[in-house]
């Protein structure tokens, strides 16, 4: 399936991922003990002895210096093992893999959102580009930019969820056990990611694409006799396919780091969720392994772009 | 001449300008005619409107263009034709070939798919003999290894070999005129020859007529049967091509060919039209031509017609009659 160049660039990859995943997970780590509070004390219980909190301190080895706690942490989760949470106690892994396919069943349902309904505002804009279509779509898409997602998810609940209950205010179903509640459920948190990412992808859509219709080679599309919705459909796609995947990845990441606010508002059990409370509890275990999932994502959205590249463009030759 | 297989009459070409600027006049008064299988050449230099000539053959001009005239390609007016009918006829009638290969051509599809794509417009094969068809117009115009250049994209190709593929896509649906604007220009001069060789030939072969947009006298020369020249919007002369070039009939045509380098006979001097061309909203009343013309007089202020000189010619020049004028030979060797 892959030839010998992707192969090698998908090991080079990999090797480049570690010392990313390093410096992430290690800042990360740093920022959390820089925060005030202590999770000793808060294990500790009201009106516990000085003795007490130093005793929980050294148990959960936190009394030793930063950096060979980071160093603990990180070889053991080379071994995949990420301890579990100081709170519960919960193994990590597990806890991840309770909410880690919440957000990612959101995070692709907005995509798949903002792909559904930007594409074609895109094409209309550019087909139509300076009419009356073009501008209500660059108005709007204007608009979907600059507010901010978690204020449109908090007027989404008051108009769809609580005014007329359309929609759940809040909650969240996993799509393993039903698929159409799960989307239920999840409309209204993806709905609140989408906004900005149909904006961007019709914006960008449409401007890659008035260029390329005004190039030369649309100019012999013309000549050939082609009707107008197959220059654009097929050929206008196609040509602007490399930036349209561009923005789409930069949307992948950019809606995974949404997620943590608006998990917030909407309740959904997701990572967003996860690592907001863990941060406020300094549950660092927990915001390190998130983080590490979340950095691996990214990761992994940025090396799928690269090689869907090649395929996309027959110019880009995979170095 | 049979029935001519495109008919010109009284083209204007102008492009609006923004709100309460007034149109820029590009072209007028342009009336030609192009037999079935003839080929014409249309010189004069840049900015004289005969590239925005050529495309409006084929409705090809943006949106801001005011056409005006008939132009009728086979019966159909093209200047007033809906935009379906325009675009049957495209490809099927008219086909037209760019002066840059290298930007011509879609990067991201193969050049089999772009060519079997003009041919699927108008004829459904099964896939198997579309891939044949498509190959065997590439052997046609002279690919080598044409199975394996179908699946190539045009960045796999030389400029030579792009323009040829341009070529066979403009023929696949045997269409009955051929614009080529500028096809040779951007290509090297070896590979200029062989391409014009190509179009000649296979026009020659299906009886294909070409319409040659060019400021290279020499390739009309060799390939052309009859040459328009145009200047500043207007056709100056219309003439046999052999005629035209030993005894030119408007001093423009007579300019343009004495200032071919190649039939200088003084060394080291090149011989050239002095001035330059008026602005498209500055042009004189009279003949364009006069306030850079040797021979104008008085009356050359008054407006010109284009009037025929014999059956085949035709001259906007009121002189005509009483210069004698240079051209680039003496005789046309035989």
């Amino acid at each position: 399936m892959l030839n010998p160049l992707q192969k090698r660039m998908l090991r080079r990859r990999i090797v480049q991922a570690v010392p990313v995943l390093l410096l992430a997970t290690f800042s990360v780590f740093m920022l959390l003990k820089l925060l005030p509070g202590d999770v000793a004390i808060t294990l500790a219980g009201e009106n516990a002895t000085t003795e007490r909190i130093e005793e929980i301190r050294r148990i959960n080895g936190l009394d030793r210096p930063l950096l060979v706690q980071y160093g603990q942490w990180a070889l053991n989760a080379v071994q995949g093992d990420l301890s579990e949470s100081l709170l519960s106690g919960e193994e990590v892994t597990t806890t991840l893999a309770r909410v880690f396919p919440n957000t990612l069943f959101i995070v692709c349902y907005a995509i798949l959102l903002s792909i559904v309904i930007g594409v074609p505002l895109g094409l209309l804009a550019a087909a139509r580009s300076g009419g009356l279509a073009d501008r209500l779509v660059m108005v709007g898409s204007s608009v979907g930019v600059a507010l901010p997602n978690f204020w449109i998810a908090m007027i989404l609940v008051v108009a769809l969820a609580l005014n007329r209950q359309i929609f759940p205010a809040t909650g969240f179903v996993s799509p393993w056990q039903d698929l159409s509640g799960a989307i239920w459920y999840a409309t209204l948190p993806a709905v609140a990611l989408a906004a900005s990412g149909v904006a961007e992808v019709s914006r960008q859509l449409r401007s890659s694409l008035v260029e390329v219709l005004g190039s030369q080679h649309f100019r012999t599309l013309h000549a050939k006799g082609l009707p107008f919705r197959s220059i654009l459909w097929r050929h206008g796609l196609k040509n602007v396919s490399v930036n349209l995947l561009t923005v789409i990845s930069l949307l992948v990441n950019r809606t995974l780091a949404a997620t943590v606010v608006v998990e917030v508002v909407f309740a959904v059990p997701g990572m967003g969720n996860t690592i907001v409370n863990a941060t406020l509890q300094r549950d660092f275990p927990v915001v390190q392994g998130a983080v590490l999932v979340m950095v691996l994502t990214v990761i992994t959205v940025n090396l799928i772009t690269d090689m869907l590249y090649s395929v996309l463009d027959p110019r880009i030759s995979q170095r | 001449m049979s029935a001519p297989i495109l008919d010109v009459q009284d083209l204007s070409i102008g492009f609006s300008g923004r709100r309460g600027q007034p149109a820029l006049p590009i072209v007028r008064d342009v009336t030609f005619r192009i037999g079935r299988g003839e080929r014409v050449g249309l010189v004069g230099e840049s900015g004289c409107g005969k590239s925005v000539t050529g495309l409006s053959l084929m409705r090809l001009l943006p949106g801001t263009a005011r056409i005006g005239g008939r132009i009728t390609l086979d019966g159909v007016d093209m200047a007033r034709a809906s935009r379906n009918e325009v675009r049957r006829m495209r490809g099927k009638k008219i086909a037209m070939i760019f002066q840059e290969p290298m930007s011509a051509l879609d990067p991201v599809f193969t050049v089999g798919e772009q060519i079997a794509e003009a041919l699927r417009l108008h004829e459904t094969l099964p896939r198997a003999e579309e891939r044949a068809r498509v190959i065997e117009a590439l052997a046609e115009v002279g690919i080598p290894a044409p199975a394996k250049r179908h699946d190539e994209y045009p960045h796999q190709l030389s400029g030579g070999m792009r323009q040829r593929v341009m070529i066979a896509m403009a023929l696949i649906n045997r269409p009955d005129l051929i614009i080529a604007d500028e096809p040779t220009t951007a290509l090297d001069v070896t590979i200029q020859a062989q391409i014009m060789e190509l179009l000649t030939r296979l026009s020659e072969e299906t009886g294909t007529a070409l319409l040659f947009i060019t400021h290279d006298l020499g390739v009309v020369a060799e390939t052309c049967q009859r040459m328009i020249t145009m200047y500043a919007g207007e056709i100056v002369e219309d003439a046999p091509v052999d005629a035209a070039l030993v005894s030119p009939l408007h001093p423009y045509t007579s300019g343009l060919l004495r200032s071919l380098p190649h039939f200088n006979k003084e060394k080291g001097r090149f011989a050239y039209i002095p001035g330059r061309v008026p602005a498209p909203l500055a042009m004189p009343e009279g003949c364009r031509f006069a306030p850079r013309c040797p021979h104008a007089v008085e009356v050359c202020g008054r407006p010109q017609e284009l009037r025929f000189a014999g059956a085949e010619r035709r001259v906007r020049c009121i002189r005509a009659d009483e210069l004698s004028l240079d051209g680039a030979v003496a005789e046309v060797p035989a």
